[in-house]
């Protein structure tokens, strides 16, 4: 393991305290742990927080500030947050109007959130929780725990940000989160692994010809594994399995090809002068597109596709101003 | 059959058995998962160790309660309120206990398995750790009504949660972040159900 870290231990709070120094126009750490606010709490709104493991930066950290997220947990790295973490940026960001949980979909994850919110509803603080769970690659069925939460995510904090910093009641942030996540859609793939700093090894192993479609944001296993093939055809496939899962056909959307950490830019530039060209065919009309890092694994080379479903009020959120360390948005744009 | 003493060994030994582990764990999480469990969890017991070392304890209960607090707030992953849940479950089945006999620690285990189907919303069959927790449960359980001594119920325990861990490697996972691989999970034995044997072989080394 070739990494930029010091001890393994040590990174989750070095990275933290890093990057508390670099933006603290726009973050601070609370004392009592790993919890990220914004470096002014925001009052008279609904207030929203996430979290997950570390590893994905920038999310959910990056995205604290104007018009998105007021809090984020950070775990250990790919490891949910703990809940009295948890309940800590809950009871920091409290607000009359309430608290959004914008939680992705994972047993642990999900777990951490709910015992945070029965501990913060002993205090009566008003809590709701949303799941995102945008990952076509699995399968949705009674059977399974459901779809993994990945960067459709970032749409999530987006829109329901931008609501929230209306005045709108919980209620109704809930309602346009759960909304966006009923309209997004994402699938990823890689083509090599990545190395948790504390296990030292990669999570798995590949071939220098092969790629892992349907990848998770931790390394987690696909849909298959195969031989390796131009860039367009991998395209084709994810959005195969994207457009297939829900009707985009005829509806403006907005579109990110986003970077698992290790795929420079000029290969995601490469891959969506192929994904326009293949939106356009199936009379799918990019408003927006967004390509770049946003919800990383490391330095996994892999990338992620995701599109949203817009109507006219997700539109107008996602235009409206946000300024946060990852994600802004100056707001006014049509 | 324990006082606090022989408790407070046991979760040493725990802990020391984990952090051993903690590779193997890892690797078996890796081939399903996300790879975190032995990571997660040795640094949930090496934190327990330390918080048992300076504590004030008056009866196993409030051992218990530490030690499931402690899991909670360091372990994170699925494996910290799971296991978490488990030993705070105990704690509360074991009230003001001073000692706990054979029944006492059958009575507790019960209650950490029904606390773990509650948080996890999971039963067995599903490759979780339960598929380990709820056979030795049953085996001892059986053992004890025969009447069979200490030992004797505590191996029929360990031989029953070794028959769960094998037995996940012949299931697809439908609970846990394993389940999004679903039938390629199958070969692969549950990293949980692999934890909570290593576990009661402790119990059952020490005791014994």
């Amino acid at each position: 393991m070739k990494k930029f870290i010091n001890l393994p231990e040590n990174c989750e709070n070095e990275m933290i305290q890093g990057l508390v120094k670099a933006f603290p126009g726009y973050v601070k750490k609370l004392d009592c742990g790993n919890v990220i606010v914004r470096s002014e709490k925001k009052r008279n709104k609904v207030a929203l927080i996430s979290g997950g493991g570390s590893g994905h930066e920038p999310a959910h950290a990056g995205y604290v500030g104007t018009g998105m997220l007021d809090c984020a947990v950070p775990g250990a790295v790919f490891t949910s947050p703990t809940p009295d973490q948890i309940y800590e940026g809950i009871k920091a960001i409290a607000t009359p109007e309430g608290v959004l949980m914008i939680i992705k979909n994972y047993t642990g994850d999900i777990m951490n959130f709910e015992m945070a919110q029965e501990m913060a509803e002993m205090d009566d603080i008003k809590v709701a929780g949303v799941v995102v769970d945008d990952d076509v690659a699995v399968q949705n069925s009674t059977w399974t725990t459901g779809r993994r939460g990945v960067a459709g995510t970032i749409f999530v904090h987006k829109i329901a940000g931008a609501m929230a910093e209306t005045g709108a009641s919980l209620e109704e942030v809930e309602r346009v989160a759960k909304e966006t996540i009923a309209n997004v859609r994402t699938m990823g793939v890689a083509l090599t692994p990545c190395t948790v700093p504390a296990a030292g090894t990669p999570g798995f192993s590949i071939g220098e010809d092969e790629l892992e479609m349907g990848i998770g944001i931790h390394g987690e296993p696909g849909v298959n594994r195969q031989k390796m093939k131009p860039v367009n055809e991998i395209i084709d496939e994810l959005l195969d399995h994207i457009l297939a899962d829900l009707d985009f056909a005829g509806s403006e959307v907005a579109v990110m090809l986003n970077s698992s950490g290790g795929t420079p830019l000029m290969e995601l530039y490469i891959a969506y002068d192929h994904l326009a060209d293949v939106l356009a065919e199936n009379n799918v009309k990019v408003y927006r597109s967004y390509v770049g890092e946003y919800m990383t694994s490391l330095e996994m080379q892999g990338l992620s596709v995701t599109l949203l479903r817009l109507n006219d009020e997700r539109k107008a959120l996602l235009n409206a101003a946000a300024d946060t360390i990852a994600f802004k948005e100056f707001g006014g744009r049509s | 059959m324990m006082k606090n003493e022989t408790i407070l060994e046991i979760v040493g030994k725990i802990a020391d058995r984990i952090s051993e582990e903690k590779l193997f764990l890892t690797e078996l999480d890796n081939a399903i998962a996300d790879g975190d469990h032995g990571i997660n969890m040795s640094r949930g017991f090496e934190a327990v160790k330390e918080k048992l070392s300076g504590a004030d304890i008056a009866v196993p209960a409030d051992l218990f309660k530490l030690v499931g607090m402690t899991l909670v707030s360091t372990v994170g992953g699925a494996a910290g309120p799971l296991y978490g849940t488990a030993f705070m479950n105990m704690a509360k089945a074991l009230k003001d206990r001073t000692e706990l006999s054979l029944e006492d620690f059958l009575k507790a285990l019960e209650g950490a398995v029904e606390g773990v189907k509650m948080r996890g919303k999971s039963t067995t069959g599903e490759k979780t750790m339960l598929d380990a927790m709820v056979p030795s449960l049953e085996a001892m359980k059986a053992a004890f009504a025969e009447g069979k001594d200490t030992k004797a119920v505590l191996e029929a325990g360990v031989n029953a949660a070794r028959e769960g861990v094998e037995y996940t490697k012949t299931i697809a996972a439908t609970k846990g972040r394993a389940s999004y691989i679903g039938e390629r999970s199958i070969g692969h034995q549950d990293p949980g159900a692999t934890s909570y044997t290593m576990m009661l072989e402790e119990v059952k080394k020490a005791v014994v």
